[in-house]
């Protein structure tokens, strides 16, 4: 401690003077699923490409075969995070108004998660059906 | 509460083509959020049956949605490419104002290259199935 006398702890001078590490999670996680995706879109897209056909038995059989079910599942699950964490971000930077802002962000926000459960339902509903 | 200062000035800068770049990964961010509910209906549809398929092949193989999936390829390879130009800066790369125009145009580049493959692939793909 220096000489002069100060009745505040240390701790006081540093309470509500930013955020401990929580602050970044939007942040990292944004980097995380933005990571994960980039091979994922790659494989997507060029799965797709060259898909034999896209009839439904095709299109069916594709998603049930080997690991596609995995990486599709988990390509709609991550893609919805990511989309959730970006239109929070443009959201929260383009609506002024209050009411608007939070409105849109919970619509963002549930439509986003709708969109991961429909998403991982779907393939496994494709994927079991293939199996059964 | 309504007379709070917006920011940034945008109007006040002199315009850089880095930054139609910057706002485009917002743009093509948002357009994607639309490919990616077009791909969950898809994948629903498959789910749902044969039927419920045929239905929403019809939409998405009309020309309007053809497109569509014209910009959603575009915007997918942009915001791709952009988006690891911004995973480079996360990790302090490419800050200078030379590096950052010339990562600029080896995205654009990039994107325009990687998009005519897969509009390529596609047109080929329709050809053949037509």
């Amino acid at each position: 401690m220096n000489s002069r006398a100060n009745l505040r702890s240390p701790l006081a001078g540093v309470l509500n003077q930013g955020a401990a590490h929580a602050g970044v999670h939007h942040w990292w996680v944004m980097r995380l699923t933005a990571v994960a995706l980039a091979p994922l879109c790659v494989w997507l897209t060029v799965s797709l490409l060259i898909l034999p056909g896209t009839g439904y038995t095709a299109v069916s059989a594709w998603v049930a075969s080997g690991v596609n079910p995995v990486l599709l599942a988990l390509t709609t699950l991550l893609a919805a995070w990511h989309s959730g964490l970006g239109l929070q971000a443009v959201i929260e930077d383009y609506v002024a108004r209050p009411l608007w802002k939070t409105s849109l962000l919970v619509l963002s926000a549930f439509v986003n998660a709708l969109l991961a459960a429909s998403g991982v339902y779907a393939v496994l509903r494709i994927a079991l059906r293939s199996v059964a | 509460m309504d007379e709070r200062p917006l920011s940034p000035h945008v109007t006040v800068y002199k315009w850089a083509y880095t930054m139609t770049l910057s706002i485009l990964h917002r743009v093509s961010g948002m357009a994607l959020f639309l490919a990616l509910l077009a791909l969950i209906f898809w994948l629903v549809a498959a789910a749902a049956g044969p039927e419920a398929y045929a239905r929403a092949m019809r939409v998405l193989a009309s020309w309007p949605v053809r497109c569509l999936v014209v910009v959603a390829i575009l915007a997918l390879w942009y915001h791709f490419c952009n988006g690891l130009r911004h995973l480079a800066w996360d990790m302090g790369w490419g800050f200078e104002r030379a590096q950052a125009r010339r990562s600029a145009v080896i995205v654009v580049v990039a994107t325009l290259l990687a998009s005519a493959v897969c509009v390529y692939a596609l047109v080929r793909a329709g050809a053949g199935t037509a």
